[in-house]
């Protein structure tokens, strides 16, 4: 799942920023180019992703800066929302 | 084949309660300056403040696209009413989606029926297309905050119930959901406009506007991701505003056209007026196609959906501006006389090109777009 996770995160980016060299820790942001449409973009593709929303307190911009943190925050949320019916139940 | 006829049908219900409700009175309202109270418990009555949530989340909406359906069809009757059922729209779906459950306890259900309208509070003196650049401020103050600054140009800010605010915290631009009957808040009405003249704008002072740490929307210091992702919800309802306004410019036009007679014939038969009605009637197809490809794409949950709006904004509000020219040149002196509705048309086809990404801005995301996708980046300009 985290592989999987990481490298459509990655391809994602690098389609959107065509020629763009990107480490997994590399932050996107710092690169300049990077406007606040694209970070909607990637709460987006994220959702769509593991199809579940991204609350609000997990929108914190450090969570998208790196492909890592987008990795670690979908794994978060993937747990989360596998949680979340027995936590109903 | 049934999606096509659901929006058909979607379309066809849209249609005939603006011919009935809304149409009849734009005329009188944008010079009045006021849309009464009627025509907006006319939209309660029928469910249209909630389309931009589904039914499952309490709305009344079946998706974005029949939602672009339906401010495309409110747009044709009237921008003004179309411009408060935007604002309105993006405050209920900031509420419905980042709000704290305190908050959503207390508006989300007299929003959704129209009880309470939303304004939303961006915009300010220094700070319009820069949003990072806004100087209102939201202090800590006890367990809340202290809100102070001016909003101008506010749409429905003459009675809105709540007023999603902008403001500056010690993380950065914040956004909260202040009760428009807080003492600290005073409305100063703006009247006169060029166009969306009934649109009840106000300028709007926030002075020692004490709100709860619950009124905060989303994280501390997220606002200029969630301005991008409301003003998207803001760009399509324009978008498609703006397709409405190219078919009315279309319909007046070609009525027009057909019954008067000029040079011993219908004006209709003359091939540069032709020309004209040809441009118009492309126009609106095209638009059309680009909202409904953006509606699409948000309905799939699809990323691509914010540049499809940005596309779609950019050409139906450039669209309806030519065809609102061109409708009033048809009509000549008739379509500049007081009260004509192609006059209308073409006051409120320039704000199009003005609000939710200026042409200009929109110029600039699009190119940027482009040029990111097809590997040139090149240098970015400092602060932007």
């Amino acid at each position: 799942m985290t592989d999987t996770t990481r490298t459509e995160l990655r391809q994602f980016v690098e389609r959107r920023f065509a020629g763009i060299e990107l480490r997994d820790d590399t932050d996107i942001f710092s690169l300049g180019y990077a406007n606040s449409l694209f970070s909607m973009e990637l709460v987006l593709f994220i959702e769509q992703l593991i199809q579940t929303q991204v609350p609000s307190e997990e929108l914190s911009l450090d969570n998208f800066r790196t492909i890592d943190a987008m990795t670690a925050l979908a794994g978060r949320l993937a747990a989360a929302d596998q949680r979340q019916p027995a936590e109903l139940g | 084949m049934s999606e096509l006829l659901t929006r058909a049908s979607a379309r066809a219900r849209f249609r005939a309660f603006v011919d009935e409700f809304i149409s009849p009175c734009a005329a009188t309202n944008d010079m009045s300056g006021t849309i009464p109270t009627e025509v907006l418990d006319a939209v309660s009555a029928a469910g249209l403040w909630a389309a931009v949530l589904p039914e499952a989340r309490g709305g009344t909406g079946t998706g974005m696209a029949d939602f672009g359906i339906l401010h495309e069809e409110v747009g044709r009757g009237c921008s003004s009413l179309r411009s408060l059922l935007t604002v309105h729209s993006m405050v209920l779906h900031a509420l419905d989606r980042w709000g704290t459950p305190s908050l959503r306890e207390r508006w989300l259900e007299p929003m959704i029926k129209g009880q309470v309208l939303g304004g939303f509070c961006l915009t300010e003196p220094d700070a319009g297309s820069d949003i990072a650049a806004l100087r209102t401020t939201a202090r800590p103050n006890g367990t809340g905050y202290r809100i102070d600054g001016l909003k101008q140009w506010t749409t429905g800010g003459q009675r809105a119930g709540v007023l999603l605010t902008f403001a500056r915290t010690e993380r950065g631009i914040s956004v909260f959901l202040v009760d428009g009957s807080d003492p600290g808040v005073r409305r100063q009405p703006v009247e006169g406009m060029l166009g969306t003249r009934a649109s009840m704008l106000a300028h709007i002072q926030f002075e020692g506007c004490l709100v709860g740490a619950d009124a905060l929307i989303g994280l501390d210091g997220a606002g200029l991701g969630l301005a991008a992702g409301l003003l998207d919800i803001g760009r399509y309802s324009v978008a498609s505003g703006s397709v409405g306004i190219i078919q009315a410019c279309l319909e007046a036009s070609v009525r027009y056209a057909g019954g008067r007679t000029q040079g011993g014939g219908q004006l209709r038969q003359h091939q540069l007026i032709q020309q004209l009605i040809t441009k118009m009637a492309v126009d609106a197809q095209a638009a059309r196609l680009l909202c409904e490809h953006a509606g699409s794409l948000k309905d799939a949950g699809d990323p691509a959906t914010l540049a499809a709006t940005c596309h779609a904004k950019y050409f139906a509000s450039t669209a309806a501006m030519r065809a609102a020219s061109d409708a009033v040149q048809i009509q000549g002196a008739r379509g500049c006389a007081p009260g004509a509705d192609v006059a209308r048309y073409f006051r409120d086809a320039k704000v199009m090109e003005i609000i939710e990404g200026s042409t200009q801005i929109l110029e600039q995301l699009i190119a940027d777009d482009a040029c990111q996708r097809l590997g040139e980046r090149g240098p970015r300009p400092e602060g932007d």
